[in-house]
């Protein structure tokens, strides 16, 4: 298998994915898509050679922003009227888009770490975490302190949202 | 021989696999005759000599169970759920160097590939509490989501000193750095840290809250049964081996010989051995935290995640990255 299927491929499940995010009726199962849809990308971005980025990518919008999403849609019941639909459907309908699309990524995945074919990517090079850091910490220094800025503002919204009233209450 | 040499990769992935659920399987036996004996009793010495058969017996009798799905739960979820637990875990293992010559796969993000997995695993449980419809469910994994979220923040930080000495993500290489002696001498600080932070990640006691069964029954696996259950088991178990596998790999010099150990016999030991010997040590240590601590209240456990642990762990990784730079801690190149 040639290295540039394996890309069209994960572009392929990313793409199918992110429709099925927007078309599911089901809030839960639509986050559960665009998991698969993050996952699918930083694989697109492993192959690009850009390893650095991809585990972040995991790590940050899969692994964390998006469990915030699921936490606070599980917390709210956002659920919508459609509920009663969702068990009529046949058995086959429920599980074959989302089995096709993860077991696609898994055999991808599978076949990167036997052949070890990671060394063959597409056309750049493969770009070293310090590459990112000397890139982030030099030409892109102003957008780095711009975003934390952004995040500290954040950071202190969130703090007086949080903060208990003069009467000792939470608002 | 030519034609089977494509397939060598295959085959090892498949005997790390069996080996690691045997183990995960054997590992209920230990800890349940472990904790019996700590606490002056005897524990489960029926089944086999001394026992041993005991989870050979459990596992017989959990797919004897029926195999139930609630009617008012989200089906779909509700069966991935315990999938995704177990397979998030045993996907970790592939960046785990086992000795010079084992291990499926040197990725150079390796360390970020276990973070990456580490924080997938989550979904198993919060999934598994959001479809089970049931009230004790969804809290436990409303706990699991806030408190993996919270502890992966520094467990991640608490991981980067290490990350500064080696100068490299790649677990093998990480390893081969601490040719000359092993990081806990100078990451003490970081491998308390992440010890905590990987004891709540596998929600062991006393970091259990998600399925704190005197207020949760049985938290997220409350409406679970028979294989599904045994998954969520297996999930457990393998996380614990996992954590104390990185503990190794990252404070503890990992496959290598102790340094004091380097001119006598033992050193001639393969590199598997000594990983062995270490984890289970690591392993028998959490086991031993199981019995002894009791389990904090839920606000107790984020208060002292946010406001003790992130804080040692940036000071640790500040100090790290300060003795670096002077000179004062030799490394890998950087």
């Amino acid at each position: 298998m040639n290295i540039d299927w394996v890309f069209y491929f994960a572009a392929l499940v990313a793409f199918i994915a992110s429709i099925k995010v927007v078309t599911s009726a089901n809030a839960i199962h639509a986050l559960l898509y665009l998991v698969v849809s993050l996952l699918a990308v930083a694989f697109c971005f492993y192959l690009l050679g850009a390893p650095f980025a991809a585990g972040l990518e995991v790590i940050v919008y899969a692994g964390a922003i998006l469990v915030l999403f699921v936490f606070a849609v599980m917390m709210f019941d956002l659920q919508g009227d459609n509920q009663p639909v969702l068990f009529q459907q046949s058995w086959l309908a429920t599980w074959f888009g989302p089995l096709i699309l993860t077991l696609t990524l898994a055999m991808l995945l599978a076949y990167i770490l036997v052949t070890g074919a990671t060394d063959s990517h597409i056309e750049v090079g493969v770009v070293s975490a310090k590459q990112v850091g000397i890139a982030l910490y030099g030409p892109y220094l102003l957008a780095v302190e711009i975003a934390s800025f952004l995040l500290l503002a954040g950071l202190l919204a969130g703090y007086h949202f949080a903060k208990s009233t003069s009467e000792g209450e939470h608002r | 021989m030519a034609y089977i040499e494509p397939l060598f990769p295959f085959i090892e992935m498949s005997v790390i696999i069996l080996a690691l659920v045997l183990i995960a399987a054997f590992l209920v036996w230990v800890e349940r005759r472990m904790i019996g004996i700590w606490q002056d009793r005897l524990g489960p010495n029926r089944v086999g000599p001394g026992g041993v058969l005991q989870s050979v017996a459990d596992l017989l009798k959990i797919l004897g169970k029926d195999e139930f799905t609630p009617k008012f739960s989200d089906r779909f979820t509700f069966v991935l759920a315990p999938f995704i637990g177990a397979i998030t875990v045993l996907m970790s293992f592939a960046v785990i160097p086992f000795s010079q010559s084992i291990g499926v796969s040197d990725l150079n993000i390796g360390l970020l590939f276990f973070l990456a997995m580490t924080s997938l695993a989550v979904y198993g449980v919060v999934l598994a509490g959001w479809s089970s419809r049931n009230k004790y469910a969804l809290l436990g994994g409303m706990r699991a989501a806030a408190q993996t979220i919270s502890y992966e923040v520094f467990m991640g930080l608490s991981m980067m000193g290490v990350v500064l000495l080696a100068g490299s993500f790649s677990l093998r290489d990480i390893v081969e750095a601490q040719q000359h002696g092993w990081f806990i001498s100078s990451q003490w600080l970081g491998c308390l840290v992440f010890l905590v932070a990987g004891i709540a990640e596998s929600h062991r006691l006393p970091f259990d809250l998600p399925e704190a069964e005197t207020e949760l029954t049985a938290g997220f696996h409350t409406e679970y049964s028979g294989l599904k259950f045994a998954l969520f088991f297996l999930g457990e178990y393998l996380g614990v081996t996992l954590i104390s596998a990185m503990t190794v790999i990252l404070f503890f010099g990992g496959y290598l010989p102790p340094g004091f150990l380097a001119d006598t016999l033992f050193a001639e030991l393969p590199g598997i051995v000594w990983f062995i010997i270490k984890v289970l040590f690591f392993i028998l240590f959490f086991i031993l935290l199981r019995t002894s601590l009791p389990r904090p209240r839920f606000d107790q456990l984020l208060a002292f995640g946010w406001k003790v642990m992130l804080p040692l762990s940036l000071v640790n990784l500040l100090g790290t990255a300060i003795l670096r730079l002077t000179g004062v801690l030799g490394g890998g190149n950087v």
